[in-house]
């Protein structure tokens, strides 16, 4: 698990004074957010780009990983010259509420200097925007150029823009969605019981020494990797390949090379994550639904808003498919909010926000140029 | 900047500055950017081609990606005080309810398209009996994104049985303008200002 120690050295720390009053109804004391920053703040503090990422990413969006050492997430698109111009604008991009990576979550010590672990209360997206927020009050940001986001990030994005409305201009909401669908809820349950399943997670008190529950967290990760891809994308890497074989083995071995290709990324997955900020992660997401928090009707979200929105869907994304894109785009048509909208043709399903998609860089580029 | 194309080049001359407008089929946002800039229009627009809508926004348009034919409908009334439609109506599936929805989401319409009645066309027909390759319609029979042909007389034809009033009509040769009593078969382009 993270090396909380490095990390913290690494990233800045928000400390904030007073309790973050929760949508569950708790107030959480000592939340500490860690986050990264790029670029300059110019002298009228108006070039301020918060990125959000998504479930399991991390406040390192344009610098190495804390733990594997692989270059940020989204380096393709954030630095000096790229889409997110980092001589332009001053990037923040903080590790979410509930999160592994130096932000307050399950594996933080609670009042009682113990780890929260499962007496961490339930968030929500709102509650990760809200805990994000007093990074700008810190940093003196009255207003955002822009906020961005993908998957959960666009969450996020749609969240502030809601709920904060007079804090950012503009609003780049990628690969997401309004609300968790059926489908959406029931993925991320197989996650939850794969791991609530495993006997090492005794109830999320996994965190005094000894592993935690490290087989039901990659098969978490399996389940949901596979939602990040197209079929077609699958089925073009993998196809029915074997794996360094040239025959089936009638045994219950990585036969085929996309049982070892998620084996792979399950087991990896345990390296860099902690299973209960998983749950909670998770669950935030679940409970999102954007309309049911402003009386069920989603344009009545983005009333105060004055705010351009630009919203971007993938062709072969059957998470956040474009339907749900388009729901938000006509919410925010009903509100007569500056909107676009656009669907990209690209062939890494879900995942396609975070990989080699010329067409996203040139939307995002020109939309952030304004 | 590059000129518009003539028929747009009429239509952003007779907007109104600063006023709301829709534009259906923007297709590079060339019109709506001409109008942003010269005339602080707020211009939206609606367009199917993923590339075209991608160049729009990195223009700094809002722009949705969507259909003339289908999703006009989730505009409220009256969001606009025009809608445009340029040279996309013969693309449409049903351009007389089209029609209804430019007049019920913009209080005035622009429409203009390409004359199937200019002479060129009428002679290719006559002459040759063969569906017209011209200028203005470059693309053969089979492959043309024109499904619904029409000619000056047809859409005056389409305006009166549907009780709608013309504001205003402009009819183009290239870029020179084509008297109303010869529109129908010297005009290339038509533009119509509706209303209801």
């Amino acid at each position: 698990m993270a090396d909380a120690e490095a990390l913290l050295a690494q990233s800045h720390v928000l400390e904030h004074a007073a309790p973050l009053a929760l949508d569950g109804g708790q107030a959480l004391t000592g939340v500490r957010v860690a986050y990264e920053t790029y670029g300059t703040l110019n002298t009228d503090k108006s070039n301020a780009v918060i990125i959000f990422h998504a479930l399991t990413g991390d406040q390192c969006v344009a610098s190495p990983h804390p733990i594997t050492g692989k270059p940020g997430w989204w380096v393709r698109m954030v630095g000096p010259g790229k889409p997110i111009d980092t001589d332009r604008f001053f990037i923040i991009c903080a590790n979410v509420l509930g999160g592994c990576y130096g932000t307050t979550g399950p594996a933080s010590p609670g009042p009682d200097g113990e780890p929260y672990a499962m007496r961490f209360p339930v968030i929500t997206i709102r509650d990760m925007v809200r805990a994000q927020i007093g990074i700008l009050d810190a940093l003196g940001i009255e207003q955002l150029h822009a906020v961005v986001g993908g998957s959960m990030g666009g969450m996020q994005a749609l969240s502030f823009a809601a709920n904060w409305p007079e804090r950012t201009r503009a609003a780049l909401v990628i690969a997401s969605t309004a609300r968790h669908t059926a489908q959406n809820i029931a993925f991320h349950e197989v996650g939850r019981q794969a791991i609530m399943a495993d006997p090492k997670w005794r109830n999320g008190d996994y965190y005094g020494g000894g592993k935690g529950p490290d087989k039901g967290l990659a098969v978490a990760r399996m389940a949901a990797h596979i939602t990040y891809l197209s079929e077609e994308g699958m089925h073009e890497k993998f196809g029915r390949k074997l794996q360094d074989r040239t025959e089936k083995t009638f045994g219950f071995d990585a036969d085929f090379q996309v049982e070892s290709y998620l084996r792979h990324q399950g087991l990896s997955f345990t390296d860099r994550f902690d299973a209960n900020s998983y749950l909670y992660i998770t669950r935030a997401m679940d409970y999102f639904d954007l309309a049911e928090e402003h009386g069920g009707r989603l344009a009545d979200a983005f009333r105060a808003s004055k705010a351009r929105f630009c919203l971007v869907s993938f062709d072969t994304d059957w998470l956040y498919p474009t339907a749900e894109s388009r729901t938000i785009a006509h919410a925010l048509n009903a509100a007569g909010a500056p909107v676009s909208f656009v669907e990209l043709s690209a062939p890494f399903g879900h995942d396609s926000f975070l990989l080699d998609v010329p067409a996203l860089d040139r939307v995002i580029a020109g939309f952030l140029k304004q | 900047m590059t000129a518009l194309r003539p028929d747009l080049a009429v239509i952003a001359a007779n907007v109104a500055p600063g006023s709301r407008v829709l534009d259906i089929g923007c297709g590079d946002g060339a019109l709506m950017a001409a109008l942003r800039d010269g005339k602080q229009v707020d211009a939206r627009g609606m367009e199917l081609d993923p590339h075209d809508v991608a160049e729009c926004v990195a223009k700094g348009l809002s722009v949705m990606q969507g259909d003339a034919d289908s999703d006009l409908i989730d505009y409220p009334d009256a969001a606009f005080d025009y809608a445009i439609l340029s040279q996309t109506l013969q693309t449409t599936k049903r351009p007389d309810k089209v029609l209804d929805e430019l007049l019920r989401v913009g209080r005035k319409a622009f429409v203009s398209f390409p004359n199937f009645g200019h002479w060129r066309v009428r002679a290719s027909l006559m002459w040759h009996g063969r569906m017209p390759v011209t200028r203005l319609l470059p693309v053969a029979w089979y492959e043309t994104p024109n499904i619904h042909h029409v000619t000056v007389s047809d859409f005056r034809d389409l305006v009166e049985a549907k009780h709608l009033t013309v504001e205003g009509a402009w009819f183009l040769s290239g870029d020179k303008r084509i008297s109303d009593a010869a529109a129908s078969w010297r005009a290339e382009h038509a533009v119509f200002l509706l209303s209801r």
